[in-house]
């Protein structure tokens, strides 16, 4: 039987490449505009909505979901304040967040969780529902992306000049905040919690060394993330080793052997 | 009279509880070329950016093209703005093309696409600051004078009324001044209204047709050869700068530079 005979393969392998897809897309966005800490802090944020969801008996993909929506814009609205710059808001709630969760799992004593895969990744738990949500997310994503490509470069380049030309430039950086957050949900399921930022971060930043605009960095960062991600559930089934380690290992090794060979690095 | 693009009337602004603005009261009509000179932290940006709807006045009025400027409607895009070249990462994957082309996105309107006018708009603001043939080549790969010229033919390329610029000349090489005041000069025979930030007290006071200093309050707003005197520069600059003469116009050196860094980088 081959191996993506295997029904939890295949939902691997598709939600691997959704998931790879979806983040190196955003992440071109997420790297030129410096929000790569936020990823992360996002991310662990999913930890705080994992155990929420336990406590209070939602499926732990939604609370985690709506938990990561609420820390991130949370984020970048107090960020505007003149006194709060966001490297620390996003060093506060990535270890509040944290904290919250693990605080949770202690005093309900959850003891049936499979910690070291929300934090991790497992393959094997990747469900239906994972996929449904990645799936519309995609076309959530692409939508926004098509339709509205301008105003993104414009909140990236020069929010202050989008302002000036009568652009929404605040209501694009939410809901460049919001995207990146529900990115980084699906994400954590497949790479878990403490990986998923790379995921965001590793296809762009490498695509960004040699892309000279930002569809061409989208597309190279497309083609990495969707690469490294099935080659990694490949290598991860072959060697039975973690998945999401894998892969993030992958991304790392073609991010270091761009920069390494690339003659002119224009960006790291 | 022609009819004022810009009003300012006992204009107050303060970023917290520190005041950048005074009083400050300044009139511009259509057609007319200001210059706006004062020391670091005279709050000459910020004053832009109050006429631009980015920061809100506190107190008083500020009109342009008879409306306050958060209120600007369609209007809006009839402002072309050229902010200061530090304000942009030179390493951003963006050809020329399309970075002047991001000048007229609010214009094109959120959601919808450029299409072949966009395109033309374009091509005629990079042939105005002679950067036509350099128009796919990423951003990164021009000279700092040549962005900064990107930065004019993007804002050109809303063929504006109003032209706004901070400090349009700091990285263009001296030679380049002139072709680059010619070019304004060329735009007010065109009927557009100018405000520009400058430094060059010498070579602006050549084109201007007024010279409007700013220390906090706009305290004297006159033709460039009575701002020039001497003692109007030296009211504004302090008594550390020293004023070189070339015919009549002055340089100015700033010797020490104790009175600078005021509230912030302004």
């Amino acid at each position: 039987m081959s191996v993506f005979g295997l029904a939890f393969m295949q939902r691997a392998v598709l939600a691997g490449c959704i998931v790879g897809a979806l983040c190196a897309l955003v992440g071109v966005f997420v790297v030129l505009k410096r929000l790569s800490f936020m990823g992360a802090g996002i991310s662990h944020a999913a930890f705080g909505g994992v155990a929420l969801g336990y406590v209070l008996g939602i499926h732990p993909v939604v609370s985690s979901f709506v938990f990561c929506l609420l820390v991130s814009l949370g984020i970048a609205t107090l960020a505007k304040h003149r006194r709060l710059k966001e490297d620390t808001l996003v060093g506060i709630a990535f270890a509040s967040t944290m904290a919250l969760g693990a605080f949770l799992i202690g005093v309900a004593k959850i003891r049936n969780v499979d910690l070291f895969g929300y934090l991790f990744g497992n393959i094997l738990a990747i469900t239906r529902e994972d996929l449904l949500l990645a799936l519309v997310l995609s076309g959530v994503l692409l939508f926004f992306l098509l339709f509205f490509y301008k105003e993104f470069v414009m909140v990236t380049l020069d929010p202050e000049g989008g302002k000036a030309s009568g652009i929404p430039v605040e209501a694009f950086s939410y809901l460049l905040v919001a995207l990146v957050a529900s990115v980084v949900v699906v994400a954590t399921r497949v790479v878990g919690i403490v990986l998923a930022s790379a995921l965001l971060v590793l296809p762009a930043a490498t695509a960004l060394q040699r892309a000279r605009t930002i569809p061409q960095a989208m597309l190279f960062a497309l083609i990495d993330g969707v690469s490294i991600s099935l080659a990694g559930l490949f290598l991860a089934y072959l060697f039975d080793v973690p998945a999401g380690a894998t892969i993030v290992l992958l991304g790392t090794g073609v991010f270091l052997g761009v920069f390494i060979f690339s003659s002119s690095p224009r960006r790291g | 009279m022609a009819r004022p693009v810009i009003e300012v009337e006992h204009l107050y602004f303060a970023y917290e509880n520190v005041p950048v603005l005074e009083d400050v009261s300044l009139t511009v009509c259509e057609g007319e070329f200001v210059a706006l000179i004062g020391p670091n932290g005279a709050g000459k940006t910020t004053l832009l950016k109050i006429l631009l709807g980015l920061l809100p006045a506190r107190r008083g009025k500020v009109q342009v093209f008879g409306r306050p400027p958060e209120d600007l409607g369609p209007l809006r895009h009839r402002i072309g703005y050229v902010p200061q070249l530090s304000h942009f990462d030179p390493h951003f994957p963006i050809t020329l093309g399309e970075f002047v082309l991001t000048g007229r996105y609010g214009l094109i309107g959120v959601g919808k696409r450029p299409g072949r006018s966009d395109w033309e708009a374009v091509e005629k603001a990079l042939e105005a600051v002679h950067l036509l043939h350099l128009k796919d080549r990423l951003l990164g790969e021009l000279s700092g004078g040549e962005r900064q010229r990107a930065l004019i033919a993007r804002a050109l390329s809303v063929h504006p009324k109003l032209l706004l610029c901070d400090e349009p000349t700091t990285a263009v090489d001296p030679k380049s001044h002139e072709s680059f005041y010619e070019l304004l000069l060329r735009l007010k025979r065109e009927g557009v209204t100018i405000l520009v930030i400058s430094h060059d007290v010498g070579v602006i006071a050549q084109y201007a047709d007024s010279i409007a200093c700013l220390n906090r309050t706009i305290f004297c707003h006159r033709r460039p050869e009575e701002v020039i005197s001497g003692e109007m520069l030296e009211a504004l600059y302090g008594k550390e700068a020293a004023f070189f003469h070339h015919g009549d116009v002055p340089h100015i050196v700033v010797r020490r530079e104790k009175n600078e860094g005021g509230p912030g980088a302004l």
